[in-house]
């Protein structure tokens, strides 16, 4: 096992080495693309970053620029698969609670500065001290780092993290239980290691761009909060000659269609196509509308708590409604972007799970409709006894549409009366926080490649169960998964419960909709978690 | 005159402290918080984030700590979203962008609504009239959030003439769409507001006999009529600078100008108190100021107005 | 049968209608004036025309305003376009609804908080500027401080706010907008009302003993009321724009309500995409009120100018 994991990453590391040795401007060393002259990668950024800060980072946007400014001691290739970052392999104990990673030698800083075990130590004590309070100090307990609960409640002082410096180019990681994942988890920004010196001396100002000092392919050259941000060539970085785009703006577009129309005029690379939009695109341009499969899933959630309706307490009721939702015309005529309809809870693009063959995916949407019908007869509703609620969503335009297709749907095919209420954000969150609802909108995005990051959400125990589903069998299921060696069959059979109990409904799966210019190459489309890195971009010649 | 300036800034500070502290405690009644998020904080963490940010503390508490921060250090505290940044540092990014633009904007509306208003009413009736007021009319009936795209489609897709967004310093071709986007219904309104006050003004018996006497129309217009007829204008333009100042949001959605206008609505949606504080009390600076400014211009155009 | 002479007809209806009689001078003469003023009263008919559209369109639409038409959903570029044959006689919206049916709801939603929240503001405004104008002093720094503050503090921050107190509704629209828009409108006439009582006219009824509410009533609220007129005719739109910023915001109506604001930013957002006329529409009837309100708000105050007399 140990020996098996240093074998791939070497051979990795060394196809990439070989790579760089036969590195020609004009052309792509694998491909032999021609590259162009103006080396720029422009993309559109719905809106500011939270943080430059690594440790600090908690939006989609940051990240993107965390992985571009640090390196962590892993990455991620084109397909999502580990590759080494600043480590270059990495060991483990027996016991599965000790990882020895090996740093390689010739990592800086932008300043110069040799990167070493101790910017890890540093860097993963900062994000689990109370002291900074980061929003992600919940994932150095993720990561089952020794002590790191205890740290985050302030009882213990950081210096006791279960992170060590052997030596300059060897890190001790401790974790309290075995974690099958975790090497895959130090791909995520708040592991990437932290200058001491330079935040000592400049406090939460060391991230703008003059003081800035980081160890990525790229540094902080300007950032214009809410207009745009340039990141540039790191000259110091150890595979800088490897690394082919020069400089990568990012321009903040709140406005979709807006977005659309600059790229349109050349101004973009890369922006999102707004929803409906895709199939016309994809008509004039074809070479640049790309769509590809997402780890996130859209669903509605019954609220089956004590506040929630009684009627939602009746299974038949909760299938009935589900059934009635024709899910090809919320991804064909409204979302159009490619998106999979929605059977189960996960998304079949997570790595390791197998769907279960859910009865409702064979049907055609007539047997659907008549079996709905049936199940509502059967728990009392009909012209006579109609069923009424409200369903509530954040404003959205995409949200609104669906929201509005879906109570049609309810209302002519089983003669529901639905009332829609649309709520801003943050009073969006709190209502169906506190189980003020009776039926809710619900998005989720995979924080990690496994489908438990998905099931969890229905565990009875869980803080981000809105509609408090609690099934016992369901929660023994995930409690088995986190320590078996094969987890498929219990995440299918996890799904089939959901299937039986119908505690939410599925709508769609998320599909990353694109414009992105043809002359940009390698785009990683496989890396379902769109983790990308700027440096394994290029631009082709016209 | 200077005593009255006296009197009225100083009048000034504590209806800015009322204005702090009552948008203090109606924004702690807003439901969320900055910290509610989809994925809800573990407890231990919200905990420390909380104490960091002392919103663990009583609210009076919380309000003293924030009043003094400001008068000792004139600290308007860490924005709770945009972790790296501070208030003082968002302001001092933002609002020199919004005043460059909204105070162009100003300029032209002001100008140009003026002009047309005084053209249309001196040839009251006329097709300069009616074009002036067709113009003001559909100045107004065009709103900035439509203006945004009309604006980028034609210039940036179609013509391709200037840059669809973005700030650069303030440099002339990124600021000519935002200008424009944001002028155009105060232009139509101005032009509007000038043309019936100078018609009223023009009717009025003074004028009327200082026509008899047979002044000419010209002297009769900039020596007598001009300053009567644009004291409900000046009225109207005091609160419109404040506008085009703080209601720029749309502006900035669509040309990502970096202004604070966008910074503010969006620290309103996300509750990133101290942003929303520090903001609301810059704009209730700006509105007192403009006001005081608005009541000067009154008096010194109308002298009869006592105070 | 018991007018016996034409004179007395003349002299019984004189006797009954003697208020008519009063006002003849004041409210006729305006009437005449407005009845005179050929945009004015164009502009009464074509609102007439779109108040009347808005009452009876319904009668004629095939579809209602939150069905979807599943079959052609899928093509609104090809297949949504304005047509009789397929009983979408405004074409569909992005979502595959009858735009005709939206719109005439649409309108009548804007035309409904235009006026309610412009003669809230009106009503608010005058009272609260006539009243802090007039006395001075104190009372006018009080109350134009109360002004300030409220102009300073953001409407966004106001009408979440309403939303937690008073929950989702069109009164609590109403009361949201009504909250937010007095105020410009009692700075204005707080300024004209400084301005008036210094005038002559208003001096020499002091000195002639008149007491100050019928100063207020006789004197400065008719010469106030051009102004006030224009300006809350510029607020019709303004109340219509800002209704489009709550349901921005999510504050607003809620589908399937929907408001003209509302339907030209949907519109707008879309308006490369070969569907012009989910703008075009909703901006027409939106320009339409917007256009006759402001004729019929000059010759209004063209009408009511005191100064005439």
């Amino acid at each position: 096992m140990k020996d098996m994991t240093r074998l791939t990453l070497s051979a990795l590391l060394s196809s990439t080495l070989l790579a760089g040795t036969a590195l020609a401007q004009a052309a792509h060393p694998e491909t032999g693309e021609p590259l162009a002259e103006n080396q720029t990668f422009t993309y559109r950024v719905l809106d500011e970053l939270s943080s430059l800060d690594p440790q600090v980072v908690e939006d989609v946007i940051g990240s993107e620029f965390a992985r571009d400014l640090f390196e962590g001691l892993m990455n991620q290739d084109e397909d999502g698969n580990l590759v080494p970052g600043v480590a270059t392999d990495y060991d483990v104990s027996d016991d599965k609670l000790t990882y020895t990673f090996h740093l390689r030698d010739n990592a800086k800083w932008s300043n110069g500065e040799p990167v070493t075990a101790g910017d890890f130590v540093f860097a993963w004590r900062r994000a689990a001290d109370p002291a900074l309070a980061s929003p992600y100090q919940w994932y150095m307990e993720l990561m089952s780092l020794k002590n790191a609960s205890a740290i985050v409640a302030g009882e213990m002082p950081p210096e006791e993290l279960g992170v060590k410096a052997v030596d300059d180019h060897t890190l001790e990681v401790t974790l309290s239980e075995p974690l099958p994942y975790f090497p895959q988890m130090v791909t995520h920004a708040t592991t990437f290691p932290a200058p001491q010196a330079v935040i000592e001396e400049f406090g939460t100002d060391w991230t703008k761009p003059e003081n800035m000092v980081s160890n990525g392919a790229y540094v902080i050259e300007e950032h214009l909060p809410n207009e745009r941000a340039v990141r540039v060539r790191n000259e110091q970085y150890w595979d800088n000659e490897n690394t082919i785009i020069d400089r990568v703006v990012t321009l903040v577009i709140n406005d979709e269609n807006v977005a659309l129309t600059r790229y349109l005029a050349g101004e973009l690379d890369r922006t999102e196509v707004p929803a409906g939009q895709f199939p016309r695109l994809q008509k004039e341009y074809p070479d640049e509308a790309i769509s590809f499969p997402r780890l996130c899933n859209y669903y509605y959630t019954f609220n089956l708590s004590d506040s929630g309706p009684e009627a939602f307490k009746d299974v038949n009721v909760r299938k009935a409604l589900s059934l009635a939702v024709d899910r090809d015309i919320i991804t064909k005529n409204i979302k159009a972007g490619g998106e999979p309809s929605a059977y189960t809870f996960t998304p079949e693009a997570v790595a390791g799970f197998t769907p279960p063959t859910v009865d409702m995916a064979n049907m055609t949407q007539a047997e659907r409709d008549a079996k709905a019908k049936d199940l509502m007869a059967e728990a009392g509703y009909g012209p006579d006894n109609k069923l009424s609620f409200d369903m509530i969503y954040n404003t959205d335009q995409a949200h609104e549409k669906i929201a509005v297709a879906l109570s049609q749907m309810w209302k002519q095919k089983l003669g529901v009366e639905v009332s829609l209420a649309n709520m801003e954000w943050k009073v969006f969150l709190e209502t169906r926080g506190q189980q003020d609802f009776d039926l809710a909108r619900g998005a989720w995005c995979g924080d990690y490649n496994e489908a438990s990051t998905f099931l969890d959400l229905l565990d009875s125990g869980s803080g981000y169960n809105d509609g408090k589903y609690s099934n016992p069998e369901y929660d023994k299921l995930l409690e088995q998964a986190k320590t078996a060696d094969d987890t498929t069959p219990l995440y299918t059979q996890a799904e089939e419960i959901i299937a039986e109990d119908a505690p939410v409904i599925p709508i769609y799966h998320y599909a990353g909709v694109y414009m992105l210019d043809s002359d940009v190459g390698n785009w990683p489309v496989n890396n379902v978690e769109q983790n990308w890195y700027s440096k394994n971009l290029y631009k082709i010649a016209e | 005159m200077i005593a009255y300036i006296l009197r009225r800034l100083f009048i000034a500070i504590p209806t800015l402290l009322l204005l702090v502290v009552a948008s203090f405690f109606l924004m702690h009644l807003a439901p969320g918080g900055p910290f509610t998020s989809e994925r809800p904080l573990p407890p231990a963490v919200l905990a420390n984030i909380e104490a960091r940010y002392g919103l663990d503390k009583p609210l009076l508490l919380q309000l003293w700590d924030y009043l003094t921060n400001i008068i000792l250090h004139f600290d308007f505290g860490p924005s709770f979203v945009f972790k790296d940044r501070d208030v003082n540092d968002i302001i001092a990014q933002g609002f020199p962008i919004s005043l460059t633009y909204g105070s162009l904007a100003f300029l032209a509306a002001s100008i140009v609504g003026i002009g047309l208003g005084i053209a249309a009413a001196i040839k009251h009736n006329s097709w300069i009239d009616y074009t002036a007021v067709s113009l003001g009319i559909a100045a107004q009936a065009l709103p900035n959030f439509i203006m945004g795209p009309i604006l980028i489609l034609t210039f940036t897709l179609w013509l391709g003439l200037l840059p669809g967004g973005g700030w650069y310093g303030g440099q002339w071709q990124y600021l000519i769409m935002p200008v424009i986007a944001l002028s155009t219904s105060y232009m139509g309104s101005i032009a509007r507001i000038t043309r019936s006050s100078m018609l009223e003004v023009m009717n009025s018996n003074f004028i009327r006999t200082a026509r008899a006497k047979g002044l000419p129309a010209r002297t009769v217009i900039w020596r007598h009529a001009l300053k009567p007829t644009l004291l409900p204008v000046i009225s109207y333009l005091g609160p419109v600078f404040v506008y085009v100042l703080t209601g720029s949001v749309f502006v900035d959605l669509y040309f990502s100008t970096g202004g604070l206008g966008q910074a503010y609505v969006s620290s309103a949606l996300t509750r990133d108190y101290a942003v929303l504080l520090g903001v609301t009390i810059l704009y209730g600076a700006l509105t007192v100021f403009v006001n005081l400014l608005t009541d000067l211009a009154y008096a010194w155009f109308d002298p009869k107005i006592r105070y | 049968m018991f007018g016996k002479s034409r004179k007395a007809e003349a002299l019984a209806a004189d006797i009954t209608d003697f208020s008519a009689v009063r006002g003849r001078s004041l409210w006729r003469d305006a009437m005449d004036r407005f009845l005179r003023n050929k945009a004015a009263m164009a502009s009464v008919v074509i609102l007439g025309a779109v108040v009347l559209f808005v009452i009876f369109g319904p009668l004629f639409a095939q579809w209602s305003n939150e069905e979807i038409d599943w079959g052609r959903m899928g093509d609104i570029v090809g297949q949504g376009r304005p047509s009789l044959e397929t009983g979408h006689f405004f074409g569909l919206d992005e979502l595959g609804r009858d735009l005709y049916s939206r719109v005439i709801q649409a309108t009548r939603t804007s035309l409904l908080v235009g006026l309610i929240g412009a003669g809230m503001a009106l009503i608010v405004g005058t009272l609260y500027g006539v009243v802090a104008g007039f006395y001075g002093g104190r009372l006018d720094s009080a109350m134009m401080r109360v002004v300030d503050i409220l102009l300073a503090i953001p409407l966004t921050l106001v009408i979440i706010l309403i939303l937690v107190i008073a929950g989702r509704s069109f009164m609590t629209l109403f009361i949201a907008l009504g909250a937010v828009s007095w105020l410009t409108m009692a700075r204005i006439v707080r300024g004209q009302t400084l301005t008036l009582k210094t005038r002559e006219f208003i001096e020499a009824a002091r000195a002639g003993g008149v007491s100050e509410g019928k100063i207020i009533l006789r004197h400065i609220l008719p010469n106030l009321l051009g102004v006030v007129i224009v300006y809350a005719s510029l607020l019709v739109p303004e109340m219509i724009l800002a209704e489009s910023f709550i349901s921005f915001l999510g504050l607003g109506i809620s589908e399937p309500n929907t408001s003209l604001g509302r339907l030209i930013a949907e519109g707008a957002g879309t308006m490369a995409y070969g569907t012009l006329w989910q703008l075009l529409v909703p901006l027409f009837f939106y320009v339409t009120i917007i256009m006759t309100m402001f004729f019929i708000g000059d010759g209004l105050r063209d009408a009511l100018d005191p100064k005439d007399r």
